[in-house]
């Protein structure tokens, strides 16, 4: 306790110590005096006795004081005193460390939020994603109501199952109020899946049993997201209760849903849901297919092998059973895996290129800190031969650094918490639970850590230079050629080899992604992208038989072509990359077994369709207005078709039999190009265009324009010129098809452009590794190249004899890094696309890179060989 | 310089400062001084400073008290007495000082017995 106090009370127990001293002092002079010295002997001899006045002091505040915190403090006041005096060297290391601690506890944030933290809903761990296996088993279908019902009612493994419909799209329902319309995007969802989540309304109820009974043009019924309430109804809480019109009907908000529900998040990434209506499981909706995405909740103690085999062999059951439904083969996967299990490559890869960076980092300040050691050698000797002893001058040197580390992580975890901020913010992305990322206690506690790590880590190796042996040396400033300035240089030169040998490793995998990413950009789509645009225009409360829509979509199509800025239009019911639906089909005559029919994947288009969206045709014609419900069914293919059903002959004119197609089948009248619609690093698969005054299976009408000026400046005239054919057209989603294209990118797009940032960041750190190596050498052989310039060797000899030195160690690191790099990249494999992971363009690359780096950094010191004075340097030898 | 000075073992001075404090009453740091350089007759190696340093850890451990207070010459100079926990502490140290001396002494004579 005393010492605690003494700590604040120094300055007066100094005092009380000091006038203690002086009393003693006279007293002992006195006793000399009258002893017969003389009053200045008397002194002199009265010191002598006493012994030295400063080191009693000092001695003194360790034994009465807490001697760690105040010599910790005057470590800290000493160490920013210096730095402040080398601010240039002291901003720069506090910015690396800065960038380097942002990124990683960004990076880490992201980590902890997709790989480590559960998923947000009650119990997540225990949840499963029962996708249904397709017949070929490749891709994965929805589930039918009725199987639903039956395998919820019957198996053993689960607690609950619930389920939503998956095939929602943007704009699908209609609001209106006061004369305005508005599209949202709404999800149909079975009654149980809030409570099965484990999430309680936020404010009045969610659906009851009798509301599973609804039609589903009639739900009765709605719940507000909590993002929607507060958007349009200015979060009122009285809203429960109120009826509002959606698709022309009367429904009433029975409940509004916490903030903290992110439903899109994980099961619709870069989706967003305004409102939540019930999923009626109805024979209406049965007989419309496997609609439904379903999730389990395993029973405690149940593991996920056993409800596979159970449900696998009720599945079974199930379908001999009821022969007339859909096939059903469970697929389950936990539902954390089935969310981020196709990111974990790359969040994993993210961390790796993180963690060179801050190693990097570590390297790159560890070597300044050792030039600036060099630098103050003379300092540390003179302080030795003052007295310090040597764990002191460690301690001080570690206290330097690690206050720099801290101020460095400070301003790291400023950028760290932007850097959240921004990734939230990418609502385009279609990354599950990116909203959610946060600079959380964990990740602070990581950035912290990761700070002190650092100081201690590029503070040590200095830290350890300290030369005790060579004062003597140091203080007459001649430690050249001495053994310490050997094994110094030494230690550089590893580091700046091993900062090339990271920056090597990742280049190569940014060289690598980077590469893969533009090849999947030149992917040739089946479609051009660029200058379509897409608006939904359906309204089915506008027409009631299929005339009628024949009609209006006719108007709409005429009055659109005939804006100026428009090249063509034309009508679908899905776009690529957003969503799908199959069917089974079969060239006429043929049989399958029942589950081995190929798989279809259904377009139902206008005329004009292939033009707008830029779909090559390759044999016969596409749709004209005359391929309508009075002439005969016709059908397009894509090439894959034609080559599947009718391998090495001519389909024209064939006969295609589908599943949903009407019976008499549709003949072929025409190929067209294969659209990559599942994905754009996915084959496309078998593809069918129905005309769609054929055909009365269409959800929704997406209305594509090709147009010469950018989309958003032609939306306007669109909207006003299709106003009188269908007043409510709601006022938003106006999409450029592009829009599409870079979604269904952005998760590589998100990786590349980070590991692409990490490893600019990277080349940097690496080339002022070198130049501050190599400009360090330079200084210190000024004196001898001064000399040699003296025996008549030219600049540009000495120069020349500069870069080889710096090409050396840059060789080496390339060598080794390629080496590394080329164990790594096997790593990276899965997550490339069109190039190898030995890709020997990318290696070469990187070795041209780095050596134009490497050239420049060791350069800009050799320049400085020519402003060397022979004469001086002679005179300071 | 005596060449006959001794090493003061590492917390034996804090006794002789207990013990001189005990036998003396209260004295002020240079009286200590005085009063261990007579008894040790100059053939300890003490620099007088030390003492403080002594007192100081005393004054921690509660052994002893200090009060500034006037001395014979009429200079304001800081008194230190023995506290009761000093003097219990003085005489355990005392016995296990006598018991070592002891120890050491019979030791060493018997090596001389030789």
């Amino acid at each position: 306790m005393a010492r605690i106090v003494s700590v604040f009370r120094g300055d007066a127990l100094d005092r009380e110590l000091k006038s203690e001293i002086e009393v003693h002092l006279t007293m002992l002079t006195e006793e000399h005096m009258r002893c017969g010295s003389s009053p200045e002997e008397a002194k002199r001899l009265a010191r002598i006795e006493f012994g030295g006045i400063d080191q009693l002091n000092e001695a003194h505040r360790e034994v009465r004081g807490l001697p760690f915190v105040e010599v910790l403090l005057q470590d800290l006041r000493y160490a920013f005193r210096s730095l402040r005096h080398n601010a240039g060297f002291s901003v720069f290391t506090i910015l690396i460390i800065g960038l380097g601690v942002g990124a990683s506890a960004t990076i880490f944030s992201v980590v902890t939020r997709l790989l480590i933290r559960p998923l947000p809903f009650a119990d997540s761990k225990h949840l499963v994603w029962i996708a249904n296996k397709s017949d070929d088993g490749l891709s994965e279908w929805g589930t039918q109501a009725d199987h639903y019902l039956d395998l919820r009612a019957q198996n053993r493994s689960f607690s609950d199952l619930a389920a939503y419909f998956s095939f929602y799209s943007p704009g699908d329902a209609k609001l209106k109020r006061n004369n305005e319309t508005e599209g949202l995007n709404s999800l149909r969802v079975s009654l149980n899946l809030f409570s099965f989540l484990g999430v309680q309304p936020f404010l009045g109820r969610t659906f009851t049993n009798e509301e599973a009974k609804s039609r589903w043009n009639n739900p009765g019924v709605v719940i507000l997201s909590n993002e929607f309430w507060r958007r349009r109804f200015a979060a009122a809480p009285g809203v429960i209760g109120q009826t509002v019109t959606l698709n022309d009907r009367p429904v009433t908000i029975v409940g509004v849903l916490p903030q903290s529900f992110d439903f899109e998040g994980v099961f619709a990434p870069g989706n967003h849901f305004d409102v939540y209506l019930p999923m009626p499981m109805t024979p209406e909706t049965n007989a419309w297919g496997n609609l439904l995405a379903v999730v389990g909740r395993l029973k405690p103690g149940v593991t996920i092998d056993v409800a596979r085999s159970e449900t696998g062999e009720l599945a079974k059951e199930i379908e001999s059973q009821h022969p007339e439904r859909n096939t059903l083969r469970p697929l389950l996967t936990g539902l954390d895996e089935h969310v981020v299990g196709r990111l974990r490559r790359g969040v994993v890869v993210l961390a790796w290129a993180v963690g060179i960076v801050m190693l990097l980092v570590c390297t790159n300040v560890a070597n300044l800190q050792m030039a600036r050691g060099a630098a103050r050698q003379k300092e540390m000797a003179v302080r030795i031969a003052l007295g310090a002893g040597r764990h002191r001058l460690v301690r001080q040197l570690l206290t330097e650094s690690i206050a720099l580390s801290c101020c460095g992580g400070l301003i790291g975890i400023f950028l760290a918490i932007a850097g959240t901020r921004i990734l939230a913010g990418l609502e385009t992305f279609n990354i599950p639970l990116l909203s959610g990322i946060r600079v959380d206690s964990l990740s602070l506690i990581f950035s912290v850590m990761l700070a002190l790590l650092t100081g201690l880590g590029f503070g040590l190796v200095p830290a350890l230079q300290v030369p005790f042996s060579a004062v003597h040396e140091s203080l007459k400033g001649s430690s050249r050629g001495s053994s310490a300035t050997k094994k110094s240089a030494w230690i550089r030169n590893t580091l700046v080899v091993s900062e090339i040998v990271l920056t090597c490793m990742l280049l190569v995998g940014s060289g690598l992604l980077t590469r893969s990413f533009l090849n999947v950009l030149q992917v040739d789509l089946g479609f051009q992208a660029s200058r379509a645009a897409a608006m939904r225009v359906d309204d089915s409360t506008s027409y009631s038989t299929r005339a009628e829509r024949d009609n209006i979509f006719g108007q709409i199509l005429d009055q659109t072509r005939s804006l100026p800025g428009v090249g063509s239009a034309g009508l679908t019911d899905v776009l690529p990359l957003a969503g799908d639906r199959s069917w089974a089909i079969f060239a006429k005559g043929k049989t399958y077994a029942p589950g081995h029919f190929p798989e279809g994947f259904i377009r139902i288009v206008s005329d004009g369709y292939f033009q707008a969206m830029g779909i090559p045709v390759i044999v016969g014609r596409t749709f004209t207005e005359r391929d309508n419900s009075s002439s005969g069914p016709v059908v397009l293919v894509n090439e894959t078709l034609a080559r599947t059903i009718w391998p090495h002959q001519d389909p024209i004119g064939r006969i295609l039999m589908c599943e949903g197609g009407g019976s008499p089948g549709r003949m072929v009248i025409g190929v067209v190009a294969d659209v990559r619609h599942r994905g754009i690093e996915r084959d496309s698969g078998c593809e069918l265009y129905i005309p769609m005054r054929q055909s009365d299976d269409v959800d929704s009408v997406y209305l594509v324009v090709r147009t010469a000026l950018p989309p958003s400046a032609i939306a306007g005239t669109i909207r006003a010129a299709l106003h009188p054919i269908i007043p409510d057209l709601s006022s938003n989603e106006f999409m450029p098809v592009q829009e599409l294209v870079d979604r269904a990118v952005s998760s590589r797009r998100f990786v590349v452009a980070l590991v692409g940032g990490f490893s600019t960041f990277a080349l940097i750190l690496a080339a002022l590794g070198i130049y501050a190596v190599i400009a360090y050498s330079v200084n210190q052989r000024t004196t001898e190249l001064g000399v040699r310039m003296a025996l008549g060797a030219t600049v540009g000899n000495l120069q020349s004899q500069v870069l080889t030195q710096t090409l050396k160690l840059a060789g080496l690191g390339m060598l080794v890094g390629s080496i590394g790099a080329w164990c790594l990249s096997k790593a990276l494999e899965s997550l490339l696309f069109g190039v190898k992971s030995t890709d020997p363009a990318t290696f070469l690359g990187m070795v041209f890179v780095l050596t134009v780096v490497a050239c420049l950094a060791g350069y800009l010191p050799a320049l400085r060989i020519s402003k060397i004075d022979p004469m001086s340097a002679l005179r300071a030898a | 310089m005596t060449g006959r000075k001794s090493e003061i073992l590492q917390g034996t001075l804090d006794l002789m400062v207990l013990k001189t404090l005990d036998a003396m009453g209260p004295l002020h740091g240079y009286g200590i001084a005085r009063r261990i350089e007579q008894i040790g007759e100059k053939a300890l190696n003490v620099n007088q400073g030390t003492i403080y340093l002594c007192l100081v850890r005393l004054l921690q451990k509660k052994w002893i008290e200090a009060k500034w207070g006037t001395s014979e010459n009429n200079r304001k100079a800081k008194f230190y007495s023995i506290s009761n926990g000093g003097k219990k502490q003085l005489i355990a140290k005392t016995e296990n000082w006598l018991r070592v001396a002891g120890i050491m002494g019979n030791l060493l004579q018997l090596g001389e017995a030789k």
